[in-house]
Formats: structure tokens, sequence, C-alpha cells
């Protein structure tokens, strides 16, 4: 038997794999996807459920402003890859700083809300099934924006001591793919809450 | 054989102090040793689970027994039931499918090292989490009590009403911590089988053993997340005063069964098609013929995987679902039958004049098939709701699913146990000590199960800490306990014949089987680097190939 372990010599073979980074990406999308549709289930489940009020139709506002800012910080994330991607790291900068503020302000906005709701429409999360359900889905998508949002920080703060290049468009790539789906999984949730659920 | 070539001198472990080694493993990231410690944690917490079991069975032995109390009773069965998923099946699958699928595979590690380092010990906090109960569930008195809601918790006996204390707190956790290991293995598993695979080798041309893996990843993925939702809930409602589970503010009981079945019959699928992947291995080598049938074998199994995922409410028929529901939960459940079946006979018709060799990993395959047929047969049975409604919760359930674990999944684990074993360690474990675990266990194990479907049929329920004398039980009791001194006697064969094996036994060599797969082509045990040169692979055995260059399978494949 020969002495080197199976190898072909005789053709070289064209070998193509796909990229780690998108495959473990969109694998961690599907199991939070999976934890986000039970929220859901149980948010149009326990809809008209509530024993007590407030009930969504009284109390909730549609936040159209912060949703416009959550969902142009997919287009900026976007921009910034692609301003990467042709070694412009000014323009990268700029649309990946853009993409913090935008994500920030939807925050700020979430917290307002929540601030309101909580202090001067009396509901919390054991107030009725309406509040349960609110903020454990409301706020599951916030916790998701909180860590995106300290990722993108992170990158930020490498970025400051130039230490992101082009060679780095791929990463950019991958992270950038976790906050489109934050942004994907808020259509959802503001379909839901905002439209169906008032 | 090729192993001459990469058989490097090792350096000699012995000399250094035993804090180093340690430490090497506590900090490791290579897929081996992570391997080794998930089959490890999991056969300490067999032996655990295996305890609460043995206590169970002594209080049931005869009628009126006081042997332990009912709230240790309802202890041990929780214990038992969350122990045997959670920190036995689960842990042990991932081990064998972290040491052996880069091997198999070609490649040098699992995509992400450090990911699964740390989703092991994340799985082994949770494990620790569970038993810390038993000394933190009361507050920090020393003096707690472990969970006692049952495995699958059901509500509203999980809230703070009916449960004081921090026990199903623990129980939460420690199920929503490892679940959080679980993802983490299984985005693993599935990027190194999709990204890492040596030149040659394509998705049609990997072991049975990959494939089946692949399939197990991606229900993880889906299964795991209704799950962790399900504990959060648990644990708002538990801590914030949320209402999910609280029907006294309009929520729902029924509704915790559904999101905990949602997860609980595909992680059924997430065991078994694991176990499915030894038999596929073992069966072809033992019975020296090809895998029959590769790609309806496959097809099978991603039929499986998606039947899986609708098939749950079979578990709650008793609760009263509309009829509609009924009927398409019945139909989805037998639809599941198919696959398997077309599974079973792919299984047999690779038997089928081959030349079968009786060595253990084999013996403990071809149980596997009958007892697993037998599984399923009652499984089909149990489908039919009106069946269900008598038999629900009665011992026949708890019958036909360790049918199922036992006579299936588990059989086809210490195959894989034995198979693997040389592999691992490099030393042979000793075959008539091997036999003899296989029979202690064959006969304890249908001492036990099959006559415990009959006290389910005479109306016995399970969870009962004890029963009346005079309802006909009493015998079938007997001789299911009796049983069960078989199976931990066979266990200790098992555990003694590996042990002293792992030091004193005769070196294995590196493809001790003759067999086929990438993972016998390198040294026993395989160096940290796995391969010395990447493999290039042009069949689905590259190691037949190798050995019959006259002869190899890529001219017909």
């Amino acid at each position: 038997m020969n002495a080197t372990p199976i190898m072909m010599s005789d053709r070289q073979l064209e070998w193509e794999l796909p990229s780690r980074g998108h495959v473990a990406m969109f694998a961690l999308i599907a199991a939070e996807a999976a934890i986000f549709a039970i929220f859901i289930v149980a948010y149009l489940f326990y809809l008209g459920k509530s024993l007590t009020g407030p009930l969504p139709k009284d109390v909730l506002a549609v936040p159209i402003f912060y949703t416009i800012c959550l969902l142009s910080s997919s287009v900026t994330i976007h921009l910034a890859g692609h301003a990467l991607g042709q070694g412009k790291i000014g323009g990268f900068r700029t649309w990946w700083f853009a993409t913090i503020v935008l994500g920030a302000l939807f925050l700020y906005g979430t917290a307002q809300e929540w601030h309101r709701l909580i202090y001067h429409e009396g509901l919390t999360i054991s107030t009725n099934l309406f509040g349960t359900t609110y903020y454990s889905l409301v706020g599951l998508h916030g916790f998701h924006v909180i860590v995106g949002l300290i990722c993108l920080s992170a990158v930020m703060a490498f970025t400051l001591f130039g230490d992101i290049e082009q060679q780095h468009t791929y990463r950019i790539d991958v992270l950038s793919l976790y906050w489109h789906f934050v942004d994907v999984v808020w259509i959802v949730v503001f379909t839901v809450v905002y439209i169906i659920g008032r | 054989m090729s192993t001459e070539s990469i058989a490097l001198p090792r350096p000699r472990e012995a000399s250094r102090p035993l804090v180093d080694s340690l430490h090497d493993w506590v900090t490791t990231v290579d897929h081996k040793r992570l391997g080794v410690l998930y089959i490890l944690f999991a056969l300490f917490f067999l032996v655990v689970g295996g305890i609460e079991a043995t206590i169970m069975r002594i209080q049931l032995i005869r009628p009126q027994n006081d042997f332990v109390s009912p709230q240790v009773f309802n202890r041990m069965f929780t214990m038992h039931g969350t122990t045997m998923i959670f920190f036995v099946a689960m842990p042990v699958m991932f081990g064998f499918a972290n040491y052996l699928v880069p091997l198999m595979i070609g490649a040098r590690d699992m995509a992400f090292p450090r990911l699964n380092a740390f989703s092991f010990w994340l799985s082994a906090l949770g494990g620790i989490l569970l038993y810390f109960s038993l000394v933190g569930a009361n507050g920090l008195y020393g003096a707690g009590n472990a969970p006692d809601v049952g495995w699958f918790a059901y509500a509203p006996l999980t809230s703070q009403t009916f449960s004081r204390g921090h026990s199903t707190d623990f129980w939460t956790l420690a199920v929503l911590v490892s679940g959080f290991g679980s993802i983490g293995t299984a985005i693993n598993i599935l990027t190194t089988i999709l990204c890492m695979r040596c030149p040659g080798m394509k998705l049609g041309k990997m072991p049975l053993f990959a494939w089946l893996n692949l399939v197990m990843a991606a229900l993880v993925l889906i299964a795991i997340g209704p799950l962790t939702a399900a504990q959060i809930m648990l644990s708002l409602d538990r801590y914030l005063g949320a209402h999910f589970f609280d029907t006294q503010a309009g929520g729902s009981a029924v509704i915790w069964m559904h999101f905990f079945w949602i997860f609980g019959h595909p992680e059924v699928y997430i065991l078994v098609i694991p176990a499915f992947a030894f038999v596929s291995e073992i069966i072809p080598v033992f019975s020296r013929k090809a895998m029959f049938g590769y790609p309806i074998m496959v097809a099978a199994t991603v039929a499986i995987g998606f039947l899986s995922t609708a098939v749950w409410a079979h578990h709650m028929f008793t609760v009263g679902l509309s009829s509609n529901a009924n009927t398409f939960f019945v139909l989805s459940t037998m639809a599941i039958g198919v696959p398997t079946g077309i599974k079973i006979f792919n299984w047999l018709a690779t038997m089928w004049g081959g030349k079968i060799h009786f060595q253990t990993p084999m013996l403990f395959c071809i149980a596997f098939l009958f007892q697993f047929l037998i599984a399923g047969l009652t499984g089909i049975m149990l489908s039919a709701a009106p069946f269900d409604w008598q038999l629900g919760n009665s011992y026949f359930v708890v019958a036909h699913f360790h049918y199922v674990i036992v006579g299936g999944i588990l059989f086809a684990l210490f195959g894989a146990f034995y198979y693997w074993f040389p592999k691992m360690t490099g030393k042979m474990y000793s075959e008539p000590l091997g036999k003899l675990h296989f029979w202690f266990f064959v006969l304890g194990f249908h001492l036990t199960f099959d006559f415990m479907h009959i006290p389910g049929l005479l109306g016995m329920p399970r969870r009962i800490y004890t029963y009346e004398l005079g309802r006909g039980w009493d015998t079938w009791n007997l001789i299911v306990t009796i049983g069960v001194f078989f199976q931990a006697l066979s266990i200790l064969i098992f555990i003694g014949n590996l042990l002293w094996h792992c030091f004193r036994g005769e070196a294995a060599g590196s493809d001790p089987w003759d067999a086929w797969t990438l993972e016998w082509t390198t040294s026993s045990p395989p160096p940290a680097y796995n391969f010395a040169a990447t493999p290039t692979v042009r069949s689905r055995r590259p190691l037949w190939d190798l050995k019959h260059p006259d002869d190899p399978d890529w001219k017909y494949e």
C-alpha cells in the first residue's frame, strides 16, 4: 500500500466550498428565527384574551419614525460594506457610524415608548396578557438590537484605531447579515404588534 | 498500512505533571478531546440517571413499598428524564459527532474550535446547575431539593403557587443553558460538514454518518429554539409575574404543552438520527458490503427530519384536541413510519448476502434492528388517537419510549462505543467481555421493557410512586425490576471493559476492522492534526479504493 494516505495526484480537483462565516450566520439566524416564531405565536394566540386593560388599541401608537430609522440602517450598513469592498475606508467609517446612530435612535424610541406605557398607562409585564406578550416580544427584539449595537460599536472602535481594511470585507459582510436579520424581524414584529394586533 | 508515514514520535506524556495535562484538557479546543469530554460527561450522567431509575424500580418492586417517599419519587423521575435526555443522550451524540465528523470528512478540526469548547462548557454548566439544585434550591441553606415537576414540566405545576423555592428555576436554567450549548454545537457541526470537506468529497460522497449528523444539526437548530423560548417565558412567569401559563389571568396551560412538544418530538429524532448514523457505518463494515441504497437513505433521513416537525401533538391526544387536529397528527405520525421503514429495509438489504462478522459492535446493531422495529410498531399503535386515549400516560407509553431510547438509541450507541473505541484510544477492548455485556444487556433490557408493556395494558399509570395489592400488576413489576439489575450489571461490565483496556489493552492499529471511511487512515488515536496531508477522495469508500486499486468504487458510483 502506498505511503501517503489518500491523495489524488493525477488531476487537480476544482474544489470550492461555501464560506464558513455565512453558513454559520445563516444557521444562527435559523435558530433565532425559531425562538422569535414562538414568541410571535404566543403574541397572536393571546390577542384579545387579556382579562383587564389596558388594551393595544388604547395605548399603542405606531412608531413610524423609529421604524424608518431601523429599516434605513439596513441600507446604510449595506453601503458601508460596499464602500469597504472598494477600499474606501472613509466612506465605510461614515456609513458604519450612521448605522450605529440609526440603531441607537430606534432603541431610544423603544425606551420612550416603554417609559410612557409604564408610567403613564400603567402597563407592565404583569398587568395583563397584552403586557406579558408585548414586553417579551418587543423586549426580545430590543435585546437583539442591543447585541447588534455592541458588535457594531466594536467594529467602530477598530475602525477608529485604523485596524479595518479592505481584506476584512468578508467579516463585515457576515456581521451585516445579523443586522439585516434584526431588521427583518422588526418588520414581522411591527406587523404583528402594531398592525394586526391593534 | 499508511500510518507508518505519519506516526511521529510522541512526547512522553507520562513525565508531565498531572496538573499540566488536566489544564490541557480544560483549555482544549481540539475536536477529539472535546468529543471525549462530551462522552465522559455523558457517561458520568448515564450512571447518575441509571441510579435514579434503579431507585424508582426498587420502590415499585412490590405493592405499597416504602423505599422512598412520594416526594423523592417525584424528584427521581424528573431528574432521571431530564438527565438522560439533556445530559446523557444529547452530549454523547454531540461527542461522537465532534470526534468523528472532521475525521470522516478529512478536515483538520471543526469549523469553529473555540465555539466548540464554549458549547461543551455551557452544556457542562447546565448539568452542574441541575444537580446544584440538591444543595441550593431552597436558597443557600445547604438543604435544597431537586426539581419535581416531571421532565416536561407541565403548567401550572411549575407556577410559583405550586412550585415553591427554586428547584424549578434550576431546572429551567439548566435546560436553557444546555440548549444554548446545543445550538452552538449544531451550528458548528452543520458548518463543518458544509464547509470543511476535503477535496473530492461532494455531498453525495460523504459517509452516511456525516449526512445524518447534518440532518441532526439542522433539526437541533429548528427544535431547540421553541424550548429556549418556552423556558424564557416560564422564567418571566416565575420571576416577573408574567402570565404566559397562568390560567388565572387568561393564560393557557395547554400552550406550554404545545411549545414543549414542538421541541420534544423533533428531539426524539435528534437523538435517533445519530443512532441511525452509527448503524449505517457499522452494518456495512461487518457485512463486508457497501451500504445498500445510499441516496434513499439520505432522502429518508431528510424526510424524517421534515416530518418530525409536524407530529408533536401526538403527545397531547389525551388533552382533547379538535377532531381535525387529531386526524392531522395521527396521519403525520403514521407517515413517519414510511421513511423509517425504508431505513430498516436498507440495513437488512445491506446485510443480505453479506459475509456477516458477529463481533460486539455488529451484535448491538442487529439487536437495534429488532428492537427499534418493535419500538416503531408500538409507536404506530400509540399514534392512533383512540388507542392513545386508552393508554396515554400509562406504563405502555413508558415501555414504548424506553424501547426507542434504550432498545434503539442506547444499543446503537453501545455498538458505536465498541466500534470506535480502538480509534479513540488506540487499544482493543476484550471481545468476550463485550459479548458478555451484550447478552446481559439484552436479557436485562427485555426483562424490563417487554414486561413493562403489560402493567400498562392493565391500566397502571406512569409516575405513581406505589400501587395496591390485587391489581394484577405486582408480578410484572417484580420482573421489570429484576431486569434492571441485569442492565446495571452489564453496564458495570461495559465500563470495566473499556476502562481496563484503555490502559492495559493491546494496541489496535489504525484500521482494526478493515473499514472504509477516512478516520481509519490515520493512526489510533489520531494525532492533533488528524491527517499529515489533506486527503482527496473519489468515492464514498475512499479506503476501499486505496486497498483495491484494481477495483475502486468510483468506477461504479
